[in-house]
């Protein structure tokens, strides 16, 4: 297979971004006039401190580590801390963590794996040269953003080398105070070690180190010698966690603030015609009342106030350029299936037609419905805007975005807004849009000089949420002998992110690389294979969710890749491993195998399923064994084996993936989000609550090291969650279901 | 004006009497360790203790609480809430963290009135706290180990 791609659509990203936004070459303003960034610490610095890169800052009073990547429960503190806190020698009661000012010099290199348009298991000089050429770019465009499960693959080595030229440098201050050669000098526990044991902190040497250059040549060390990675740690943030006192966005305050609700057109980006304050003006607490973009804003003395008062205002609503009925989507999905409508054939082995006619064909079409992000945190920000400044404190994973927002609507310049980013209560794709800051911003526009927290509603979030991708599968393919010859997927869904890019107000029409995620990369060597995605246009505005698009697609290939193996007969992990053409993808395979003591059928109402999919670089399988009750399907255990290259965290590394087997499954069984009237009818956890702890099985968890790079783990889990647990039933009930939410075709205990 | 004791401090407020005691808790009092999830019952994330029962306090009308005793997580100090807490810091449960005070205080009120809980035990109290990031395993195991340390025979089997 030899991937084609023009200039302009690797540019513009059409290999997908995944949790992710591409920023391609229509780069936001002031990104791209800032060519040489240098380091945003030295701003402010005090004569007694020191910053040697942007990720170190040393006063005499402790010392700052700088986390750019946002941490939205992935715990992205504490592991890019901790890639400093090695080289640097610090344990990790010794320092403070900060987002750090929104800054080019944080762009985010871990990117480059969805921009190049090649198989991750591709390593050819050719896909290698496009990487490097993307990190290029990346770094060119300087932009800062969280997506992807790409933290780990950015920080890994950049971090390791600014812990590492921090402790150098010091070395160097200590070495010119003392006399003492710096081959003498080690390091430990923050302090520099002299021979003989006698110690100086680093705070002590941070007045001397700031005079001298940093010191750039460092060697890192050998993971043999880590002290904290790949061990067991304790993720920073958890205790403040534990005692309430983690200030997470919505729980900031200031003097003088006051509290703001909205309400906003709920048929998606379409204007308000009109509004009736009415009783609202009068009720208790409220200060104004005034339209914004879409909709009306409430201020008022507290949340709950702004919130009933929204809630009795009157407004009169256009209609949205989406259908108001969910069947129509669905009809639209149905009608994008035509050559003409191809948005891309991505994969293209042997000869399909020839196979398909020498064979019986199989066919089957499956349905992912749109869901929701709904983080528990619910969107809020603080916004305070002056004449010549706009302020914006929320949790957001693309920090110059937010400035650049602020600064449109204020009509100010980037540079006098500032963005301070915050821990959130949870994303999965939806704190990458960014409804919470120009309602923040709009409203305390009005207000100049008095601070606005706005928080929406859990109704008013559901209502605005940029849902998952709806989409289809329709599959053909051909077994012979025993063997499957041939795949054909058909893949249909909205474009997550086309959809971001046009609210971004930058268009394209360039592939998107998530419509296919998951099935193009399949590592199966099947001699007849071809994937093709179709964009689905016209409907619903879609968002990264997380794992994009390999949540659908991975649901509609590695189901159907499963009917294909029984039919041929096979057993269905067996039959997998056989298949795999990758050493390090197999090896997933065999462990999870191992794990769950993998030896055919259950029986006695029982079922076990398999599915194996990758994305993000990151190859997961998971064995899900259910039973048949009288009362529905119980879930009762769940293997998975993943492979990111090597595992930093371990603790979180289980939690991670954990977390990612719930949110797979817990969507998969329960959750869609369908329009009536033009609206979602969905709006609270009543009716799309994903999993609650009585179906949540015991979730064993394994970490691989053979892959050749380091990987993020966030998202890898959710896809191969959905199928494996289809797969279970069909192996318990015999009953193949081809559609998400699986509870409306079989009940669960 | 209501008059109520919240975490030990007598506190007094002047809102209308249908309001929320979270609403009342996080933005009039300034305590922000009840989060909002849902507002209907549904998530867990604003439980506190009022009169020493879990409730969640966004159905608590602040009107109907004159003179009660409401504890939030920051003012928790009995035993099995320290052993619920000390042992989620040690299994390392949070993920975002945002529902986890309420699972906190969930917990511990499991664990006042069943020192001994099965996992059915736990599914069943717990079941009404969500957490959006899948916590689940972890929260099981938390509680089974703080089970453990308040009464040594605890058997975490089920
Ligand atoms: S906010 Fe009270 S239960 Fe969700
Ligand atoms: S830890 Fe995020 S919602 Fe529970």
């Amino acid at each position: 297979m030899s991937p084609t791609y023009s200039r302009r659509e690797f540019l513009i990203g059409s290999a997908a971004l995944a949790g992710g936004v591409a920023f391609g070459s229509y780069s936001l303003g002031v990104l791209a006039t800032t060519p040489e960034p240098n380091n945003p610490l030295l701003t402010g610095l005090g004569p007694e401190s020191a910053t040697f890169n942007p990720w170190v800052k040393i006063t005499p009073e402790g010392i700052t580590l700088v986390t750019p990547h946002a941490d939205v429960g992935q715990g992205v503190v504490a592991i890019q801390a901790a890639l400093i806190a090695e080289e640097m020698d610090l344990e990790l009661a010794q320092f403070d963590t900060d987002f750090g000012p929104p800054s080019p010099v944080y762009y985010n290199g871990g990117l480059v794996e969805e921009f190049a348009p090649f198989m991750a298991t591709d390593l050819s000089p050719e896909a290698e040269a496009a990487r490097a050429a993307a990190l290029q770019w990346l770094k060119e465009q300087g932009m800062q953003m969280t997506g992807g499960s790409s933290t780990v693959p950015d920080s890994y080595t950049k971090l390791r080398v600014a812990g590492a030229v921090a402790r150098e440098t010091l070395k160097a201050a200590a070495s010119k105070r003392t006399g003492i050669p710096v081959s003498e000098l080690g390091t430990k526990a923050g302090a520099v070690l002299l021979p003989g044991g006698a110690t100086i902190p680093y705070t002590a040497l941070a007045a001397a180190a700031a005079t001298l250059a940093p010191i750039e040549e460092v060697t890192l060390r050998d993971p043999s010698q880590w002290r904290l990675l790949g061990k067991t740690m304790q993720r920073l943030d958890v205790e403040a966690k534990c005692t309430g006192s983690l200030q997470f966005g919505i729980d900031l305050v200031m003097d003088g603030m006051v509290y703001a609700a909205v309400k906003l057109n709920p048929h998606k980006g379409a204007p308000m015609t009109g509004f009736n304050a009415g009783k609202a003006e009068t009720m208790p607490g409220v200060q104004q009342i005034f339209p914004v973009t879409n909709g009306i804003a409430v201020v008022a003395t507290n949340t709950w106030y702004a919130m009933k008062a929204a809630e009795a205002v009157e407004c009169q609503w256009a209609e949205a350029d989406y259908p108001s009925e969910q069947a129509d989507h669905w009809a639209m999905v149905e009608a994008t299936f035509t050559p003409d409508q191809a948005d891309k054939i991505w994969r293209k082995d042997g000869d399909m037609e020839k196979a398909l006619a020498t064979a019986e064909v199989l066919e089957a079409e499956y349905r992912v419905p749109y869901a929701a992000h709904q983080p528990l945190e619910p969107l809020n920000a603080v916004a305070l805007v002056r004449d010549d400044s706009v302020e914006v404190w929320t949790g957001h994973q693309i920090p110059q975005g937010v400035e650049q927002m602020a600064a449109a609507l204020t009509g100010l310049q980037p540079e006098q807004a500032t963005f301070y980013n915050q821990y959130s209560g949870g994303s999965f794709g939806h704190r990458l849009e960014f409804e919470h800051v120009r309602y923040a911003v709009e409203v305390a526009n009005k207000m100049r000089g008095t601070p606005v927290k706005l928080t929406f509603s859990r109704e008013e979030d559901f209502l605005q949420d940029f849902p998952r991708q709806i989409g289809m599968g329709r599959n053909r393919g051909a077994v012979k002998d025993g063997k499957i010859i041939a795949a054909d997927f058909h893949i249909a869904t909205t474009s997550a992110i086309r959809s971001m890019f046009g609210r971004m107000g930058m268009p394209s029409t360039d592939p998107d690389s998530q419509i296919p995620s998951g099935v193009w990369n399949m590592t199966y060597g099947i001699p007849n294979f071809r994937t093709t995605a179709y964009a689905v246009t016209g409907l619903s505005p879609t968002s990264s969710w997380r794992s994009v698009g390999a949540v659908t697609a991975g649901f509609i290939g590695e189901s159907f890749i499963d009917e294909l193996i029984h039919a041929a007969g096979q057993d269905p992990l067996q039959a997998r491993i056989e298949l795999c053409t990758v050493d390090y993808h197999r090896k997933v395979l065999e462990a999870v195998a191992k794990m769950a003591d993998w030896d055919g059928p259950l029986g006695n109402g029982q079922g076990r399923g398999v599915a194996f999919v990758e994305s993000f670089g990151v190859p997961v399988a998971e064995v899900i064994d259910v039973t048949a009750t009288d009362k529905g399907i119980r879930i009762d255990k769940v293997w998975v084996a993943a492979d990111v290259g090597g595992v930093l965290d371990p603790i979180n590394f289980e939690n991670q993936v954990q977390g990612g087997v719930v949110w797979g499954l817990g969507h998969a069984m329960n959750c869609e989000l369908t329009y009536a009237d033009g609206r979602v009818q969905q709006t609270n956890f009543h009716v799309h609550e994903g999993m609650r702890i009585h179906q949540c099985p015991p979730i064993e968890v394994m970490g691989l090291a053979n892959g050749p790079k380091i990987r993020g783990i966030g998202e890898p889990p959710v896809p191969p969650a959905g199928p494996a647990l289809a797969n279970a039933i069909f192996a318990a009930t015999g009953q193949r279901i081809r559609e998400m939410p699986f509870n409306k075709f079989i009940n669960f205990v | 004006m209501i008059q109520l004791t919240v975490n030990g401090k007598e506190r007094q407020v002047d809102v209308v009497p249908d309001m929320p005691l979270l609403w009342v808790l996080r933005d009039e009092l300034g305590i922000t360790g009840p989060k909002y999830g849902c507002g209907i019952a549904q998530c867990g994330a604003c439980t506190v203790t009022i009169d020493g029962l879990p409730v969640r306090s966004c159905q608590a009308r602040i009107g109907l609480l004159e003179g009660a005793q409401v504890q939030t997580i920051e003012g928790m100090t009995t035993k099995p809430f320290r052993a619920v807490q000390q042992a989620w810091i040690e299994h390392q449960v949070p993920q975002c963290g945002y529902c986890q005070t309420g699972q906190i205080m969930q917990a511990a009120a499991l664990l006042a009135t069943t020192p001994n809980p099965t996992d059915d035990d736990i599914n069943a109290a717990m079941a009404g706290n969500l957490c959006r990031c899948g916590t689940y395993a972890r929260i099981r195991t938390a509680i089974h180990a703080a089970a453990t340390q308040l009464s040594p025979t605890h058997s975490t089997e089920s």
